[in-house]
Parts: C-alpha cells; structure tokens; sequence
C-alpha cells in the first residue's frame, strides 16, 4: 500500500507542475487572439472613440506588458483568485461556481450512463457475435457514433417534447416554480433525461465497439481456453475472465474522455438551454471575455489532470502489474 | 484405488475425425483416429505442428472453436460413455473434473487478472461442495504437493510474479485440484529451458504413478517421449500412422515417417572433430558488460539488471561456436552486441583487430556488412509486405549495389538455400515457418558477411525442418568457410552443429571448451546440470536411423 501512496503522491507533484505550466499556456493563448475586451465594450456602446478604449484599457490593466499582466494573473491564480469580469461585473469564480454544477450534473450522468450502457451492450455484441443481436447493436452504435449530436437532440425535443409533451423541450428547472427539496431534485432530473440521452448516446456507442472489440480479443486468449478447461460455466468465463481483461482499454479511453467532459458539452447545453460552462464558455469567447475564458480553461485543465490521476489509480486496482512497473 | 475395469478402458476414441472449414489446408484436422488410454498408463502423441495432435485433446476438452471447427464423426467414450453426445451440463462437470488439462504455454494460460490460489479454487468451486475455507486449504496443499515452496503466500501471488516453471507447476495443481482420472498435457515442457523440463517431467511422472492416472501427453520431442512414455501414438496430417508400446515404436519403429522422426532427433554426445583454428581471430570479445536499467522514473530509482559480464571469447575464420544457457542467460545480448543491436557498457569488441565499440555510426557502417545475423522467430523477422527478392536485395541495395544486380544475386541465394526461382517474387506469408528461415539466412549471406550470428534459428520449427535448416547452415559454413556464432538453448542442437561451446549462465560464461571436453568432460557444475536434464539421454536411437553427423569428415 506504500507504494500506492507514493505513487499517488508523485502524481500529485506532477499534476501542480503541469497545472503552473497550462495556466502561462492559456494566458499566451488567449492573448494571441486578435481584438481585445475592451475593443468589443466599446463597440457595443456605440460610439466609442480612441480615448474611451483608452480609458477602458487603463482601467483593466490592457495597458500594461504583457509579462507583467501575466504576473500578475499567475500570482492571484495560485491564491485562489480568478479574477474579476468586467463585463459581467462580478468576480469570475462566483461565475464558475455558479455555472459549474449544472454542467457537472449533466455530464457525469451522462459518461455515467454511456459507460454502463455501452460496456453492458458491447458485451452482449461480443457474447452474441454473427447473430442478429450483434448486428443490430453495431448498427445502433455506428448510427449513434455518426449522428450529428445536436441533432439527434433536436430530433429527442421535437418528439417527446413538442409531439408527445412528456418531457421539458430545454433548461434547468421550471422557471418561476420555485420548488425546493425532493421537488427541486425531481424537477431538475425530469429535465435531465433528454439531454443526458442525446450526450450518453454518442460516448456509449465507442464504449460498446471498444468493449466488442476488446472482448473478442481477449475470447481468444489462452487463459480463457484454461478457464474453459476448468469446466466453468459460460456466465463465469465471461464475468471473470473475459470482462476483466477486456475492460482495460475502456477505462484507457474513458479516462481520457472522462477529462473533456466540462467542455465537451457546448453543443448540447446550446440545444437544450443548460445554463453550463459551454455555453458560458461560448458567450465569453464572443465578449472577449479574458477573464471568464481563463477561469473556464484552467477548470477544464483541472478536470483533465484530476481524471487522469483517477484513471491511474483505477487502472493501478484493477490490473495488478501496473504498480510494479510504476 | 477401486480395481480397474480392464475390459472398459478409461478412454476409448474411435473413429473420430474433425473437420476443418473449407478453405483450409486440408478438409480434415483428425481423420479417422482411434486409440485407447487405459488406467495408471502414459500414452505419448508424437506428431509435428498441424498433425492434428491438440485438436484431438481440444476435441475431449470441448474446446475446439465452435462453428468453424467442429467433430464430423467418430466418439470418444470415457468410461464407455460417449462424451461428444452428451449434454453440454454432463459435459461440463468432465472438464475440469474428471478430465483436466495443462496447457503449452505457462505465461499465458493463466489469467493475469487474477491470483493464482484464486483460479485454482475456481475449479473446486465448480465441481466440489467444499466450504471457501475449505477451498483455499486444499489450494495451500495442491501448491505444497506441485513443489512450490511458501504454497500459502504463494496462492496470494498475481501470475506475472512466477517464473514459467512455477506457473506450469501452478497449472498443474489446478488440474489435479478435482483428482481427475485423466491428465491431458498439451506440450507441458516445450516452452520451458531444459532444466525446468526435467523437474516438470518428474513432477508429472510422479504425479501420475501416485495417482494411477490415465495420461495424454501431447509432444514433438521423442527425447521426452523417451523419458515417460508407457505407449506412443504418432500422428501425421491428422491421421494416426503408428501406434504401439513405447519400446516398439522407440526402437524398432515400422513406418517410413516414425523412422525420419526419430532419424532427425539431434543426438545427444555426437559431437564434431576438433576444429582446427587457423591464423589470427576473426573476432574477440573482451570483458564485455551490459547493465540494463529496469523500471525508475522521477521518483523511483531504476533497478539494475546485469545482463552480461566479463564475457569474453574467439571466434576463428571457419570456426562455429556455440553460445549455450537458459533464457535470460545473457546469451542474446552478447549476439546482439557483436551484430552492434546493442551497445555493451564497457569491454572491447575487436573484428579483425578493430575494436567495434570504439567506432561511430559511421565508421561502424562497414563492419554492419561483414557481422550478419539470423533471427529465431522466422514469421516476425520478415516484413509481411515485402517481396522476398526485395528483402534479400535490400541490404546490398542499400550499401549502393545496383539495383537489378542485387535483385539477380538475390535469385541465385535464394536457389542456394533450396528454394525455386519464383519465390523472389512472393510474399512471406506463403511460405512454412522453415522456408522462412531459409529466407533469412538467404538475407544475411547476399551481405557476403565473414561471420554469421545465429540467434536460435531453428528453435521455432519442427525437428523434421530443424535437421534441415541445420544441414543448410551447415553445407553453406563450408562452402564459404563462414565462422557463425550460435545461439541456442537446445544442447543437442549445439552438439551437433558447433566446434566450440560457450556455456552461459546468469550473465557470465561458465565455462567455454571445444565441444568434444564440454560434452565428454564438462567441468562445471552447471554444465552437467544441463547435460543431465537432456530428455532421452538413456534412449539409445537405432542404429540404422542414427546418420552421419553434420560436419563429421
């Protein structure tokens, strides 16, 4: 179990350098872009001449060099603060945090779904494989992996929303309702499902190919033949033997996916009205809204290192040889 | 034990054939085989790959991979009841239960998920009432009974954590674990070194003798079947050819197949005249060492693993010496060095008095030409989508020879290692594992190089092309008066084919002499302990089969 420690630990060390690295990264990226907030302030008010951008970049600090703003970004980012919007007016992490949730709770339920689902059918694919059901299962996952997303959603709202009225068409919650509670949840999970599915559909389509893929593979390895030998049952051939082995590259790929999930949901919360970080990802990128855009890249950043470190340690549990060659 | 029904053998094929799917080599896997395995006996089938030996075992194990291969007639009754009709639930409790199986290859049969005591209990889960403590101390006991030693930790242990040795004996354990009347050994021993073999094969026969088991043991070495067989079965083309008491068929074998079999079995202590060593050495390794560093990274200090030390020897213009030991002896990286695969840490190779190591990319260049190398796996070795004129002219080409010149040497080469004309212009895929290797060796001559090293060429092939491939190598070294480094594991393969032998062991050359004091006067302990567990020494091969040994004047 030291060792399990000491790998986690180094881990960590490395994810805050990799951290410090993306944080400069980001600021130089942004920076590259062309046009600058206070350009886009002044054109939205109108007539705006040289002195009044002037004037605006004086006031947040546009007019210093570049390196001495990106001090000062390092030096508030390691303290805990992102900054101020000046667009919005409000500090950006009251921002985040206030977008953040929406976007969390509709993606991991969605990976969530999309991997039990897609693990669940790629082993029936791979169990069943040359009948009917492998046949229909790969044609269910190649339409759903080659469906534009935004438009199986459109298609999702249009039918159980507008036609059928079963579900909310879009949002969070019932505007204006008010519940609280049990009811809040409720009300929060009804207007989950479309989006969830529309999100789920695509990533449980290469969850259940890759798991097919995988466990055919690994049907055919010897110690499958010992465990046949052995006299055991199919059932447990399959679980035991077959599924473990064969998951190891799902969890490779959905670690990596697991870690674009905050960003990977633009398309989805602009179909469905989700107040998410995509959508205020979007917004910021047409404000020039530097501020918002760096607290969001250093979110995902984070998100990123943090399933990876995940992936690691899941990966170190399920397959004994990893820690060794660590 | 209960006395044996004489008249009902324990199990009884008849007629049995497997059909193979159209397309194949053949229609069928198994043709028509019948045989009988009778209580407490050893019945060895002997045959070469695709004979059809496994595919019978596979058929008894229900393992044959449904749809594609399948039974297409004949029974096998175990006990008098035909295990092919019955249903898949009876079937079911026999395997793993009364009919158990040990598999080729240790490193992979286990799965490396989950832990040994584990996988081993899995099958007196299945076919048992015992409690899971219960269980896991029978598992301690089958571990302690197979020879291995802390059975209790060791059940804990995941699979990548044993030797091959100790996973065959794990495999083992898990096949006695139900006491099962038939112990079916799949080529328990070939992928292990010889001194692993010889334990294993005390072990099985132990086991069996305490046991009074009927046994299959599947093999292509008749050195083994020699150590434990009661009766042999030899199988050609999947169908049986010879099958008798074990004495007969060793020793006064009738049919013309059985006899080249046996005629090509490397003999043991046959070993050439001394080799005359003319002039000044071709090539002299000095002190060389190779560290390699394992695992580390920021955190972690790498472990380091010597590979080689202090190895030094002589190779003479003509000369043939034979580099011997066990896997991970450090037999390959000294190979590897002299060819310039692997940079040593420290010592001096001299070719022709130029010390190698010293030499740049550059100045090493020319001496890449005249230090050839044949690899052992004859199917990874050559680029699938080459042609194999283009895989011979390749390196001359690249050394600035014309093109069309190289392609038409290349031909000739080709001819010289007993392929026909038209193979320069097809892919390798559609050759046998032997041609394939008379392919690389028809690569490293047209680099006319002055020393071959040779990193166990025939290790992967069946006797029958072993002898051949052996002859070829052999007949070429004349013809050019090549000296060849030979890297083997196989003491009866180097006995027959070296002037001088090199024994390696754990990174070091313990002993090196001609191969007539090596084999008729071996000075170091370690060198008799790999004489001794030659399998088959006592079996002396009839006279008449016994040819003339390569290079014997």
């Amino acid at each position: 179990m030291l060792g399990f420690a000491q790998l986690f630990a180094s881990r960590l060390v490395k994810a805050a350098a990799i951290l410090i690295a993306i944080v400069v990264m980001n600021f130089f990226l942004v920076h590259a872009a062309p046009g600058d907030p206070a350009m886009v302030m002044a054109g939205e008010a109108g007539a705006a001449d040289e002195k009044f951008v002037a004037q605006l970049r004086e006031q947040f600090g546009l007019d210093r060099p570049l390196y001495e703003q990106l001090g000062t970004y390092v030096a508030k980012v390691v303290q805990g603060d992102l900054g101020f919007s000046y667009r919005q007016q409000r500090p950006v992490w009251d921002i985040l945090a206030e977008r953040l949730p929406a976007t969390l709770v509709l993606t991991l339920t969605a990976f969530l779904l999309a991997l039990a689902a897609g693990v669940a059918l790629g082993t029936l694919a791979a169990i069943a494989v040359g009948t009917w059901a492998d046949s229909a299962i790969t044609v269910i996952a190649l339409l759903a992996y080659a469906t534009p997303i935004y438009w199986i959603g459109l298609m999702l709202s249009l039918l159980f929303s507008i036609q059928l009225g079963w579900l909310p068409a879009f949002g969070y919650e019932t505007i204006g309702a008010g519940y609280t509670g049990l009811a809040h949840v409720a009300d929060v999970a009804v207007h989950l499902i479309l989006p969830v599915i529309t999100l789920a559909l695509f990533y449980m389509a290469s969850y259940a190919r890759l798991t097919r893929a995988s466990m055919l593979e690994v049907r055919g390895l010897d110690f499958v033949k010992t465990a046949k030998a052995k006299g055991l049952t199919q059932s447990r051939i399959v679980t035991r033997h077959v599924l473990r082995n064969a998951i190891l590259p799902v969890i490779t790929v959905a670690g990596i996916q697991a870690g674009q999930l905050v960003g990977g949901s633009i398309l989805i919360e602009t179909v469905f009205a989700w107040p998410g970080i995509g959508r205020l990802a979007f917004e910021a990128v047409l404000q020039r809204d530097y501020q918002v855009l760096l607290g969001i890249f250093l979110v995902t950043s984070i998100m990123v290192i943090l399933f990876n470190i995940l992936t690691d340690i899941l990966y170190g549990l399920v397959d004994p040889r990893i820690q060794v060659s660590q | 034990m209960t006395t044996p029904l004489l008249d009902v053998p324990l199990l009884d094929v008849r007629g049995l054939s497997i059909a193979l799917p159209p397309g194949a080599d053949r229609p069928l896997a198994v043709d028509n085989l019948t045989f009988t395995l009778n209580p407490n006996e050893i019945l060895c089938v002997v045959g070469e790959s695709g004979s059809g030996k496994s595919m019978t075992a596979h058929a008894m194990m229900g393992l044959l991979p449904a749809p594609h291969v399948r039974v297409a007639g004949g029974s096998l009754l175990f006990k008098g009841r035909d295990v092919l009709t019955m249903p898949e639930t009876e079937q079911r409790s026999l395997r793993g239960g009364r009919i158990a199986m040990v598999f080729q290859e240790p490193m992979t049969a286990l799965n490396p998920l989950m832990r040994v005591g584990r996988q081993i209990g899995e099958s007196l889960r299945e076919h048992t009432d015992l409690t899971a403590p219960a269980r896991r101390a029978r598992v301690v006991e089958l571990l302690a009974q197979v020879g291995l030693p802390n059975p209790a930790e060791l059940a804990e242990a995941y699979p990548f954590r044993l030797s091959g040795g100790q996973r065959q004996r794990v495999m083992i354990a898990m096949a006695l674990a139900c006491q099962p009347d038939i112990l079916i050994a799949d080529e328990p021993t070939t992928a292990l070194d010889v001194t692993t073999q010889k334990q294993i094969l005390d072990l099985i026969r132990s086991i069996q003798a305490e046991r009074h088991m009927g046994m299959m043991f599947i093999t292509h070495d008749f050195g083994v079947v020699a150590e434990i067989a009661h009766r042999v079965a030899v199988m050609r083309h999947g169908k049986l050819v010879e099958y008798g008491p074990a004495s007969d068929v060793l020793n006064r074998p009738q049919h013309p197949y059985t006899r080249q079999l046996i005629a090509s079995v490397p003999h043991y202590i046959e070993h050439r005249d001394d080799h005359a060593k003319a002039g000044a050495p071709l090539l002299v390794a000095d002190k060389v060492r190779k560290v390699f560093n394992v695992g580390g990274g920021l955190f972690k200090k790498s472990k380091e693993v010597v590979a080689g030390d202090d190895l030094s020897l002589t190779i003479h213009p003509g000369e043939t010496v034979g580099l011997v030991g066990e896997s991970g002896s450090g037999k390959s990286t000294l190979g590897r060095s002299i060819v310039g695969l692997i940079k040593p840490d420290s010592g001096r190779i001299l070719f022709e008095g130029t010390d190698l190591l010293s030499l740049d990319r550059k100045g090493f260049r020319p001496y890449r030409r005249a230090v050839q190398m044949v690899f052992q796996d004859p199917y990874a070795s050559l680029n699938p989508r080459h042609r194999v004129g283009d895989i011979v002219a390749q390196g001359p080409v690249a050394f600035g020879e014309d093109r069309s010149k190289a392609l038409a040497r290349a031909r000739d080469l080709l001819a010289m290692v007993g392929l026909d004309g038209s193979a320069a212009d097809r892919f390798p895929h559609e050759f046998s594992g032997g041609q394939r290797q008379r392919i690389g060796i028809a690569r490293a001559l047209a680099m006319e190089p002055k020393l071959l090293v040779a990193d166990e060429p025939v290790s992967a092939l069946d006797v029958s092309v072993q002898g051949q491939v052996l002859e070829l190598l052999d007949d070429i070294r004349r013809r050019l008066n090549l000296a060849m480094l030979f890297i083997t594991h196989d003491l009866r393969v180097a006995a027959q084919v070296c002037d001088t032998i090199a024994v390696m062991r754990r990174g070091r050359i313990v002993e090196m002499g001609t191969a007539r004091e090596v084999f008729t006067h071996p000075r170091d302990a370690y060198t008799r302990s790999l004489l001794d567990a030659i399998p088959g020494k006592s079996w002396h091969i009839p006279d008449d089969l016994q040819k003339v040994p390569a290079g014997a004047h």
